[in-house]
């Protein structure tokens, strides 16, 4: 069994279905965890009627999703229209390929992997800008455009945190920049106070960044529930919608993921003892629920203050750290 | 120098703020729920709550109070109260052998319940009571179930 697993065709099969069931898997119970942690925020019960306290719920949804006609609106780019909730899916599942979930579970060690998750995921802002430029709604342009500046915006603190971080582990590799952080929690980058005092303010900045890569509340402009429908995403429909949403749901997990490895030690325990994947998995989904936390605990800011956060806060910051850790590296 | 002090408490006081708020939903997290699951669980109207009107029943023999005065039927300004009784070989007092509500025109005036002399007639806490049928609401009351509604 082992040994038919390791020849390289069947393995790349089973990470193939085994990323995508855990990304469709996730895609589908975080929509039921954002409502019931949004239920339990606000003291109601969330939804209760499919199943058990709601358990079936992501099951009926994804049904009606996929029962739901694909309307392309008169004079949309075909092409693009169609193209693009493929562009906004497919990365993410190249971003979980390379990604490390414990010391043996990973499809495919790319020893550039952080470069490539990075560029991948700025990869995913292209795709929701063809969605709203192929859809011929000026509103889903308008949306674009704003999704466009605030990821610009928003990719430079995270990429300066990560290349601060890359100056630490002197490594791409994220196997690696695990493997730097074994033993107990004081070994990890979160910790590394001797290297840059300012390494739980770089976590912070590398947080925030994500919550504004992955367009989720407060920084939610692409979709803005409440005031502008969908954003880019207007004019789609059934599936269409559903690759949209998943990507979402996804993206959050591929960051959290990021955040856990770059600062929290991957599949390390805290005190050295039995590190494997159940370590990554409670640090992975605590990083969620803190998303969803501070979805619900707070009100969407103004798109000038969402520039403003970045330009006049994030990214000196984030520059300022990276300076301070090169001296630190440079000096000890 | 001011621009820059400033510039770094405006950094903490908007961290502390966010901090504030996200206890504040924190704490919410672990109050009970407070919603009712409506169709599955009912709320118990408050005793003064003007459903439509029921009858009044001696608690041993489970017979209506009522002795068919017709107060209420002539008191009731849309005439929806139809009563009709007789007297039984012996008994003292006449007894309803019919009472029809006509909820369709009773505007929950309580004029019956003011009216009635024998404490026969009361509002029920009755208030689910939506019917797709018309003659749902020509009401029964002599034959209405105990937990009422739409029967």
């Amino acid at each position: 069994m082992t040994e038919l697993l390791s020849t390289e065709p069947i393995r790349m099969l089973v990470f193939l279905v085994g990323i995508v069931m855990f990304v469709a898997f996730n895609a589908a119970y975080l929509t039921l965890l954002e409502r019931k942690a949004s239920s339990w925020f606000q003291r109601r019960l969330g939804p209760m009627e499919v199943g058990p306290h709601g358990l079936l719920q992501p099951i009926a949804d994804g049904i009606k999703l996929a029962g739901k006609q694909i309307i392309i609106p008169d004079g949309v780019d075909r092409v693009l229209f169609i193209l693009s909730p493929v562009m906004v899916s497919v990365p993410v599942i190249m971003n979980l390929s390379t990604i490390p979930f414990s010391e043996t579970i990973e499809a495919r060690n790319v020893n550039l992997g952080l470069l490539m998750i990075l560029s991948f995921a700025s990869f995913n802002v292209m795709g929701v800008m063809f969605g709203g430029w192929a859809s011929r709604n000026k509103y889903s342009v308008i949306s674009a455009a704003r999704v466009v500046a605030q990821n610009v915006a928003y990719e430079i603190p995270m990429f300066l945190i990560a290349i601060s971080l890359v100056v630490v582990t002197h490594t791409f590799d994220l196997r690696e920049t695990v493997l730097l952080q074994s033993g107990g929690f004081w070994n990890w980058n979160l910790f590394k106070l001797g290297v840059s005092p300012l390494m739980p303010v770089a976590c912070l900045l590398f947080f925030v960044c994500l919550l504004a890569e992955t367009n989720r509340s407060p920084f939610d402009m692409m979709e803005a529930e409440s005031e502008l429908i969908a954003g880019a995403i207007t004019e789609y429909s059934g599936m269409g919608f559903g690759l949209f949403f998943i990507s979402e749901y996804a993206n959050i997990v591929v960051g959290s993921c990021l955040v856990t490895i770059l600062f929290l030690g991957g599949w390390n325990c805290p005190f050295g003892l039995y590190p494997g994947l159940h370590w990554f998995f409670v640090k992975m989904y605590g990083i969620i629920f803190v998303v969803i936390w501070v979805r619900w605990s707070f009100p969407r800011i103004q798109f000038y203050g969402l520039l403003n956060l970045s330009w006049k806060i994030l990214i000196p910051v984030s520059l300022a750290h990276l300076l301070l850790t090169c001296v630190m590296v440079k000096l000890w | 120098m001011v621009g820059v002090v400033r510039y770094f408490r405006d950094i903490a006081l908007g961290l502390y703020t966010l901090m504030v708020g996200m206890a504040v939903t924190f704490r919410n997290m672990f109050q009970p729920a407070v919603t009712l699951q409506y169709p599955h669980e009912h709320l118990e109207m408050t005793p003064r709550f003007r459903g439509p009107v029921e009858l009044i029943r001696d608690q041993e023999t489970g017979q209506p109070h009522c002795v068919v005065c017709m107060m209420c039927q002539k008191a009731c300004p849309t005439g929806c109260i139809d009563v009709d009784g007789e007297k039984p070989a012996g008994a003292k007092r006449k007894v309803p052998t019919r009472f029809i509500l006509n909820f369709t025109t009773c505007s929950l005036c309580g004029l019956c319940v003011e009216s009635c002399k024998f404490d026969a007639l009361r509002h029920s806490r009755v208030y689910n009571q939506a019917s797709t049928r018309k003659e749902d609401f020509i009401m029964d009351l002599l034959h209405l179930k105990e937990n009422g509604g739409a029967s």
